[in-house]
């Protein structure tokens, strides 16, 4: 079974009106396949990621539709969700740190979560205490406090908590972005593992990173302000991109072994554009460096190859 | 030209401060000019300390940090103003770096009211324009601005160009593009490759090896406050010598190789699998007894330009 | 007290990037601040009270121009509730109304000079120790809680008993509650100057030559602004009910005439209580809670305007 998004829009409320910060998501999540979802700030991927677990009070639920496993997920009904929450749809926060009561141990408050969802700790412990294992952490660790752990070991912890009753889906919010190089290998690694032991059937990452995204994740999915680039595997994100937007980014990150004297690398000129009153038509256009007359027009996103989704009219319309 | 000699840094913790933390011990190096300098450790290596030493934020414990002769610490009152016309710095936080409150340019005023106080306001303006435009900012688009108005990018090069307006001779940016998005991280980058053909001496601190790599010349890389290898860019990344070096290159997650090949790849070239370094593993920053010359690692000579910190190196017992 | 620390913050990341078109924040702080002001019910109905009080503070003394000490004709004259005064005579003959005007304008005065001075004592002491840190923090604290622990009531007899009764007027009293009641002010400043002083625009302002003091003038008050506009006017609040406290238990002023004189004479002298002359103590003791009960509800209000997590969009 698998995840399906269908032109879903979500905005934010604010003084000066309405953010179209997520502007019509179409994509889908097969089983067993991890996906990233990359983009810079402001692009929609944590509003995209949040909105399918929680709509926070700011955020407005628009339109679109959201199937997993074949039932409809009502993201717009915050109490209808709770049935979800956990169980089929869990999340991974950025800040694990944070993400844990600091004035509790934390068996105990896994045992409290666990029961104030209905489910019986004694029964899980098994299986809580096999995975703890499983990720490097030694049994000891329910009776600590959450202070007495370093970040990633924190992190670990978060991990093992949100997939604990195998939810279908399990969204990665910039896991490994506040880590160090050594912890975010260890973190990564242990994603992949989860989906290999079938913890969790399908992923989303949602990262700024690539590089992390290239060494963990099936597909990618670009996003840019607000509206979905470019969808491939991963390697042909990488090395074949064919979205204007993904070839200037890749084309911008530094890699160990070059250097600003042999090859100095490129940005991409100016900023996005604000999402308050989106410009018309394709919203990269300001900044690409192919852009011509039809990009007056919003592209579709619409598939070129098998798995391989653009928006662009320089790749997918007659001009290509 | 900034010269840094067994610079020691302790703070004093625990219970009517019974207990010394040592955050920064016995570092050496220097930065020329026209040269940029990569600091580059994890989370607690003290780079930060470090960086903020050499701007006199953070008082010295040991050691002596030389800047043109002149011996940092013992300057005071109104020479440390004469001081920071030579020696500035750039922060990762570019939001926190503005007074939340006032406008932008007010970076540029205080600047002014400190050390041009005499300078008329057309000329001023010119110097100001002039400033921008050498950072690649339009004037127009970011004067008369509030920060929140800015984006990151934008906000790191103001600061830069407020400290060109000295007479700057030293820059330590410490983590000034781990805050960015991934398109304008290169212009800063770039922006600082730039200031070095000018002749500028640059103390990058940063925990992304792929930046480091990009940008410097010569590299140091610390851990809990200690240098474990450090000497020409080129030489510790293709040749590193210590296992934590070896760590920390092959957990960088690269955009076209798997961890698993990188490793692989290492351990091919450089010999020996990345270990752990027996000093290292006992070695913890509190439990520090005595700080005669027979406890820190010596840094040895690998090659021309190549030093390792390595104690047992340095006695001829590790075979690295 | 909640950390309402700067303006108006900006909504999350995503939002907030693109919200830049806005116009500059100071006008939108404004303009936000009024809207948040007039929606926020707390805030209008205290502002609303306050207003009032303040309007007959200073315009009750000149409607009914009455000396309010001056007793009418001979002693023990039938006090009532007569058409002649508004609110009534006291024992004495006094116009009730009158001494309330005119007590009411000793609060505000109270409040006024014992607030502001306990606010500007408070902010010297609390600054200097939260920038500064280290031994001249150590000391500052060693300051404060003398001052805390210092029964303030056993000073203020010992003082009043050795006073020349001319001296111990109203102005003497607020200068007493403005030095005796900064301590918790300095306290929470310091607090919050701690929270400041270690962000990095202040470290680029070192980096810029300023000097201490230039930087917690320049860069950590205006941060604060709200926080300290809120912590006078609790210190207003707190003057103006320990000025009516002290007059009530028989410490206050020889001189002239406040709300909780008029309390105190009209139980201990009044015998009020027993003759049922409640028009003499209730107006005074309603006027208090009015007053002081308003400007604490102005504050929470306050609070919540300035800080926009405790709003409810």
């Amino acid at each position: 079974m698998s995840l399906q998004v269908s032109d879903l829009r979500v905005y934010y409320r604010t003084l000066a009106g309405d953010v179209q910060a997520l502007d019509g998501a179409t994509f889908s999540i097969e089983d067993k396949e991890i996906m990233g979802l990359a983009g810079e700030s402001g692009c929609g991927k944590s509003t995209l990621g949040n909105s399918l677990i929680r709509l926070d009070g700011r955020m407005r639920y628009v339109g679109g539709t959201v199937t997993l496993d074949g039932t409809s997920v009502p993201i717009w009904d915050d109490d209808a969700m709770n049935a979800f929450r956990f169980r089929d749809v869990s999340v991974i926060p950025q800040y694990a740190m944070s993400a844990m009561n600091p004035t509790r141990k934390i068996g105990k408050m896994i045992q409290e979560l666990l029961e104030s969802r209905g489910e019986n700790f004694a029964s899980i412990k098994p299986e809580l205490m096999r995975r703890i294992d499983l990720v490097g952490l030694k049994e000891d660790v329910l009776a600590r406090y959450p202070i007495e752990l370093s970040g990633g070991m924190k992190q670990r912890m978060v991990m093992v908590l949100s997939t604990l009753l195998n939810p279908s889906l399990l969204i990665a919010d910039e896991i490994t972005s506040a880590l160090d190089v050594s912890t975010q290998r260890a973190v990564a690694e242990t994603l992949v593992s989860f989906r290999d032991h079938g913890f969790v059937k399908s992923m989303m990452v949602i990262t700024h990173d690539l590089s992390i995204l290239y060494q963990t994740a099936d597909t990618i999915l670009v996003m840019y302000a607000g509206k979905l680039a470019e969808k491939a595997p991963t390697t042909t994100i990488i090395e074949h991109a064919r979205h204007p937007y993904t070839q200037a980014l890749i084309s911008s990150l530094p890699e160990v072994g070059v250097r600003y004297t042999s090859k100095k690398l490129v940005g991409i000129p100016g900023s996005p554009p604000q999402l308050l009153d989106p410009p018309s038509g394709c919203r990269f256009r300001a900044r690409c460096p192919l852009a011509f007359a039809k990009c007056v027009e919003e592209p579709p996103f619409v598939q070129i190859a098998p798995d391989h989704s653009v928006a662009c009219w320089k790749v997918s319309g007659p001009n290509a | 030209m900034l010269s840094l000699n067994r610079v020691t840094k302790t703070y004093r913790v625990g219970t009517f401060g019974g207990k010394e933390l040592v955050a920064v011990r016995d570092v050496s190096f220097d930065v020329n000019e026209g040269e940029v300098v990569s600091l580059i450790g994890e989370s607690g290596s003290g780079k930060t300390t470090i960086g903020k030493m050499v701007l006199k934020l953070v008082e010295i414990t040991r050691g002596s940090i030389v800047c043109d002769g002149a011996d940092v610490a013992g300057i005071h009152g109104s020479e440390v103003k004469s001081y920071y016309r030579h020696v500035q710095g750039v922060f990762q936080d570019p939001f926190s770096s503005y007074n939340p409150i006032f406008k932008a340019d007010r970076v540029f005023s205080l600047i002014r009211s400190e050390f041009f106080s005499e300078v008329p306001t057309s000329e001023w303006n010119d110097k100001v324009d002039a400033a921008l435009r050498s950072v690649n900012l339009d004037p127009g688009q970011v004067m008369n601005k509030y920060p929140h108005q800015l984006s990151g990018g934008q906000l790191q090069r103001l600061l830069v160009a407020r400290a060109l307006m000295l007479d700057l001779k030293i820059l330590v940016a410490d983590e000034i593009i781990s805050m960015l998005d991934a398109s304008t991280r290169i212009d800063v980058l770039n922006l600082l490759g730039d200031l070095k053909s000018r002749g500028l001496g640059i103390l990058f601190i940063t925990h992304d090896l792929s930046l480091g790599n990009y940008i410097s010349e010569k590299t140091v890389i610390l851990r809990r406050g200690v240098v474990v290898e450090m000497g020409d860019t080129d030489k510790v990344f293709g040749n590193p010598k210590h296992p934590y070096t070896k760590i920390l290159i092959s957990s960088v997650p690269q955009l076209h190789k798997k961890w698993a090949d990188v490793e692989a790849e290492m351990e091919a070239r450089v010999g020996s699998e990345a270990g752990v370094c027996l000093y290292h593993k006992t070695y913890r920053p509190t439990n520090v007894v005595s700080d005669g010359p027979d406890d820190r690692p010596a840094m040895v000579k690998v090659e021309d330009d190549h030093y390792v910190g390595c104690f047992e190196l340095g006695h001829g017992i590790c075979q690295l | 007290m909640s950390a309402a620390v700067g303006t108006s913050a900006e909504p999350s990341e995503t939002a907030g990037s693109a919200a830049k078109s806005a116009p500059p924040a100071a006008k939108r702080a404004r303009g936000e601040f009024l809207f948040f002001a007039l929606r926020s019910k707390k805030f209008v109905i205290a502002m609303a009270i306050l207003i009032f009080l303040a309007l007959l503070a200073i315009f009750g003394p000149i409607i009914d121009s009455t000396d309010p000490v001056a007793q009418a004709g001979e002693q023990m004259r039938h006090p009532t509730l007569d058409a002649g005064n508004w609110f009534g005579s006291t024992y004495f003959g006094d116009d009730v109304f009158s001494q309330f005007a005119n007590g009411l304008r000793a609060s505000f005065f109270v409040g006024l000079l014992g607030g502001g001075l306990s606010a500007i004592i408070g902010m010297l002491v609390g600054f200097v120790a939260g920038y500064k840190g280290g031994w001249i923090d150590e000391l500052l604290n060693m300051l404060t809680n003398i001052f805390l622990v210092i029964p303030s009531l056993a000073v203020l007899l010992v003082i009043a008993a050795y006073l020349p009764p001319e001296w111990h007027g109203v102005p003497f009293e607020a200068v007493f509650i403005g030095m005796t009641s900064w301590p918790w002010a300095a306290r929470a400043i310091r607090a919050q100057t701690f929270t400041l002083r270690n962000r990095d625009f202040i470290d680029l302002a070192k980096l810029s030559g300023r000097s201490g003091g230039k930087i917690i003038v320049f860069e950590i008050a205006p941060n604060m602004s709200s926080y300290l506009f809120l912590t006078f006017i609790l210190l207003f609040g707190g003057a103006i009910l320990i000025g009516a406290t002290l007059d009530f238990i028989g410490l206050g002023p020889h001189e002239g005439m406040t709300l909780g004189l008029m309390m105190y004479n009209s139980v201990t002298y009044g015998a009020a209580l027993q003759l049922g002359i409640w028009w003499w103590f209730i107006p005074p003791g309603i006027g208090i809670i009015a007053l002081v009960g308003a400007l604490y509800v102005m504050n929470v209000g306050l609070d919540e305007i300035f800080n926009p997590k405790l709003r409810d969009i």
